[in-house]
C-alpha cells in the first residue's frame, strides 16, 4: 500500500473560470490539509480549459492543479470526469476527497466512492477531521431539513459531497504558488455511455437566482400565476430576482428553474423576501445561508416566522401592495 | 420478449408529516411518525412508476414492470401501490438484516436481487428517498450493475435498443441518449403520477409479493455492514426570533415592514 497523504477536490468550471462552488471547497479543503499537514490539489476538467481556470484555483488555495482536456468531457461530462477522477484517485491516493454537490456533483460522488467501495457522506454541511486514523466526520441534513445526521467515514479515501453555499470562498491571493500538471489520460469512447444530444438554456435574462442579493420568493398562497408579477416588478426594483417553492413550480404558475429548496436552487441572499410560503424544511433546505429572511404570511404559526428576522402576518393581497409602493418610494428617493 | 422494467420503489415516512408531530427515536436512531400517520411509497418513486407506465402504454402489450423494494417490514397496501397504478410484480427483500440500511448496503442488496431478476432493458429509480435524503442508491446500482446512468429525467422515450431522457438541469434541459440496458431516476417535473383506479386495486388486490430474504440473495453478510457510520441524529436548535411587524391593517403592516428594512439597511 501506499502511504495515502493530501486532500483532492474534484473542481468544475463556470464561462470559463472556476466555479464558485470550486471556491469554497478549496477553502474547506485547505482547512483540513492543514490539520493533516498535507497538501491541497485540485483536478479540473473540460473539452479546453482556459488558463484562468487553473490560476483561479491556485489562488483560491490549490497547490497542485492537475487538468484534463478532452473532447468527451463535452459529450459526456460525467462519465468522462468519472473516469479520470477515479484514476488520479488512485495513482495519488489523497486522504480526503472532496465534491460539490452539484448536478454533475451529484452523480461524480457515489459513482466515485461505489467504484472505490467506500462510503461517501453526501451533501455534507459541515466537515472535520481530527487526524487520519480517526476518521472523517460530517453533518448533513436529513428527512428533507428536519433533523441533521452526523456521519463518519472510517475507511480512506474519505469521500464527501458538499453543499454549494455551505462554506464562504477564501480570500483570492494572487500571489500564490501552486503547479499545473496537464493529464493526458487515454479515454477510449467505451467510458462513454451517455451521450448529450442536446443542451437548451431556459433561464430568463437579469439577475440569476443563486447568485442574486436579494430574492423575491412566492409560495402557494398566492393562488395562481397572476401575482409573480408583482414578485418580478418588487424584484427589478431591488435589482434581485424571483423565486418561488416547489408547490407554485408543481402547480405549473412558474418554471421549475424558479424553484428553491432540497430539490431545487440553492440561494444565498443579504435578504430573501418570502410571501405566502409556509417554510417547510425542504424549502428552508434552499436557502439556509440567506441572512436575513422576511415572510408575509397570513398564518402566525406557519414555521416560516421560525426562520424569519422581520415577519408580517397579513393578507398578502393587501400587505405586498403597500410594501412594493413603499420599497419604491423610498429606492427612488435613495 | 417484451421490454422488462424494473422499478426500485422505498416504503419512507409521510415527508407531509408535519415536523412538530415528527421524534427521533434515540435507540433506532431515525425519525419516527406518530403511530396513526402511515408510511407512503417515496415521492419520487411514484414518478418513476409513472414514468414506466407511460412507457408501457406507449407499447401495449409489449412492456413488463417489476417493481423492487428492500426493507425489513411493508405496509401491504402501500407497498401494492405501484400494482394498482399498473405495474405487473411486486418483489420484496424483505430481512431483519435489511433494517435501516445504509445506502452502500442497500444498493448491494437491490443489484444482487436484479441479477437474481434475470435479464431486463431498464432499471428506474426516484431521485432520491425523502428519509435521507440520500441520493446514492441508483448511482450505486448503476457501478454494481456496470449500467450506464441517467438522473434527474422529466422525460423518458425508448427507441429501439436506446433510452432518451430529457433531465432537469439548472437553468435549462438537456437531452441524453444511452444504449440499454441502463438505470435513470426519475423527478416530480415527469408530472403528477398516475392515481390507481378501480380495476387496478381490484388487480393488486389478487397479486401476492414474491418475497426473497438474504439468503435468497446468497449476499456476502461483510456488504451489508454500513459504510458511512451514523453517529447522532438530532434536530437543530433554531435561534432566531422574529420580530413582528405591527400596524393599523395589513396594508399599513406592509408600509412599517419596507420602512423597517430601510432601517435596517436591508433595502
Ligand atoms: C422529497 C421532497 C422534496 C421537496 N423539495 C422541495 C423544494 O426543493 N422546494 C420547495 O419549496 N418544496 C419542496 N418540497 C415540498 C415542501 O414539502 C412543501 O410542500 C412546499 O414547500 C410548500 O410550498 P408552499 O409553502 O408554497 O405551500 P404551502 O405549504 O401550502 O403554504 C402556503 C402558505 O401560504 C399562506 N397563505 C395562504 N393564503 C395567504 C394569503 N392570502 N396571504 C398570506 N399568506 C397566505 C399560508 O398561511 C401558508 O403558510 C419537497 C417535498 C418533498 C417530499
Ligand atoms: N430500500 C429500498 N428499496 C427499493 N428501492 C430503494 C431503496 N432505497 C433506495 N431505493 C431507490 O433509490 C432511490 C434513491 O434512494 P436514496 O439513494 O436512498 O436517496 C429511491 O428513490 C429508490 O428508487
Amino acid at each position: 500500500m501506499s502511504s495515502t497523504s493530501g486532500v483532492l477536490v474534484v473542481g468544475e468550471t463556470q464561462n470559463g473560470r472556476l466555479a464558485p462552488v470550486t471556491a469554497e471547497l478549496l477553502g474547506l479543503a485547505r482547512s483540513l490539509a492543514r490539520g493533516l499537514q498535507e497538501q491541497v490539489a485540485v483536478v479540473l476538467g473540460a473539452e479546453k480549459l482556459s488558463p484562468e481556470a487553473a490560476a483561479d484555483a491556485i489562488a483560491y488555495g490549490a497547490e497542485t492543479v492537475y487538468t484534463v482536456e478532452h473532447a468527451l468531457m463535452e459529450q459526456s461530462p460525467v462519465e468522462a470526469m468519472l473516469a479520470v477522477v477515479e484514476r488520479v484517485v488512485r495513482e495519488k491516493t489523497p486522504t480526503v476527497v472532496l465534491v460539490g454537490k452539484t448536478l454533475a456533483g451529484s452523480d461524480l460522488g457515489p459513482g466515485l466512492a461505489f467504484r472505490l467501495g467506500v462510503g461517501l457522506a453526501q451533501d455534507c454541511i459541515e466537515v472535520t477531521l481530527d487526524s487520519k486514523e480517526k476518521g472523517l466526520v460530517a453533518v448533513r441534513p436529513v428527512y428533507g431539513g428536519v433533523a441533521m445526521a452526523r456521519v463518519a467515514l472510517k475507511r480512506m479515501p474519505y469521500v464527501a459531497t458538499v453543499r454549494p453555499k455551505a462554506f464562504d470562498p477564501p480570500q483570492r491571493d494572487t500571489s500564490r504558488k501552486g503547479e499545473v500538471v496537464a493529464l493526458n489520460p487515454s479515454l477510449d469512447a467505451s467510458v462513454a455511455r451517455v451521450r448529450v444530444l442536446e443542451r437548451a438554456s431556459e433561464e430568463s435574462a437579469g439577475v440569476r437566482l443563486e447568485d442574486a442579493r436579494v430574492v423575491v420568493g412566492g409560495g402557494r398562497g398566492l393562488g395562481g400565476p397572476e401575482p409573480f408579477q408583482m414578485l418580478e416588478e418588487l424584484a427589478k426594483l431591488l435589482g434581485g430576482a424571483v423565486g418561488a417553492s416547489r408547490a407554485v413550480c408543481d402547480a405549473g404558475w412558474v418554471p421549475y428553474h424558479y424553484q428553491i429548496g432540497l430539490t431545487g436552487k440553492t440561494i444565498a441572499p443579504d435578504l430573501y423576501i418570502t410571501v405566502a410560503i409556509s417554510g417547510a424544511s425542504q424549502h428552508m433546505a434552499g436557502c439556509s445561508g440567506a441572512r436575513n429572511i422576511v415572510a408575509i404570511n397570513k398564518d402566525r404559526d406557519s414555521n416560516i416566522f421560525k426562520e424569519a428576522r422581520f415577519g408580517v402576518v397579513a393578507d398578502w393581497k393587501k400587505a405586498l401592495p403597500a410594501f412594493a409602493e413603499t420599497v419604491k418610494e423610498l429606492v427612488k428617493s435613495g | 420478449m417484451p421490454l422488462h422494467i424494473i422499478v426500485c420503489v422505498k416504503q419512507v415516512l409521510d415527508p407531509e408529516t408535519p415536523a412538530s408531530a415528527l421524534r427521533i427515536d434515540p435507540q433506532l436512531r431515525r425519525m419516527v411518525a406518530p403511530a396513526n400517520v402511515p408510511p407512503v411509497v417515496n415521492g419520487f418513486d411514484e414518478n418513476a412508476v409513472e414514468a414506466a407506465l407511460r412507457i408501457k402504454d406507449a407499447r401495449p402489450g409489449d412492456v413488463k414492470i417489476t417493481v423492487l423494494s428492500c426493507g425489513k417490514s411493508f405496509a401491504m397496501e402501500v407497498i401494492k401501490k405501484p400494482l394498482s397504478m399498473g405495474c405487473d410484480e411486486l418483489v420484496l427483500l424483505q430481512d431483519n438484516a435489511f433494517d435501516n440500511l445504509d445506502a452502500f448496503a442497500t444498493a448491494h442488496v437491490l443489484a444482487a436481487a436484479i441479477k437474481k431478476l434475470g435479464a431486463f432493458d431498464i432499471v428506474l429509480c426516484g431521485r432520491q428517498a425523502s428519509d435521507w435524503d440520500q441520493a446514492q442508491v441508483p448511482q450505486g446500482l448503476a457501478q454494481l450493475l456496470g449500467l450506464p446512468g441517467v438522473t434527474i429525467a422529466k422525460k423518458v422515450e425508448v427507441t429501439d435498443k436506446k433510452v432518451r431522457v430529457e433531465r432537469v438541469v439548472p437553468g435549462g434541459r438537456e437531452v441524453v441518449e444511452a444504449s440499454l440496458p441502463a438505470l435513470i431516476t426519475v423527478t416530480n417535473e415527469l408530472g403528477q403520477p398516475r392515481y390507481p383506479n378501480l380495476r387496478g386495486i381490484m388487480a393488486a388486490t389478487r397479486k401476492q409479493p414474491v418475497v426473497w430474504k438474504a439468503g435468497d440473495l446468497g449476499l456476502d453478510p461483510a456488504l451489508l455492514q454500513p459504510a458511512v457510520e451514523l453517529q447522532e441524529l438530532f434536530i437543530p436548535v433554531q435561534e432566531k426570533n422574529v420580530e413582528i411587524i405591527e400596524g393599523e391593517d395589513d396594508a399599513d403592516k406592509g408600509r412599517k415592514l419596507a420602512l423597517k428594512l430601510r432601517e435596517a439597511k436591508l433595502i
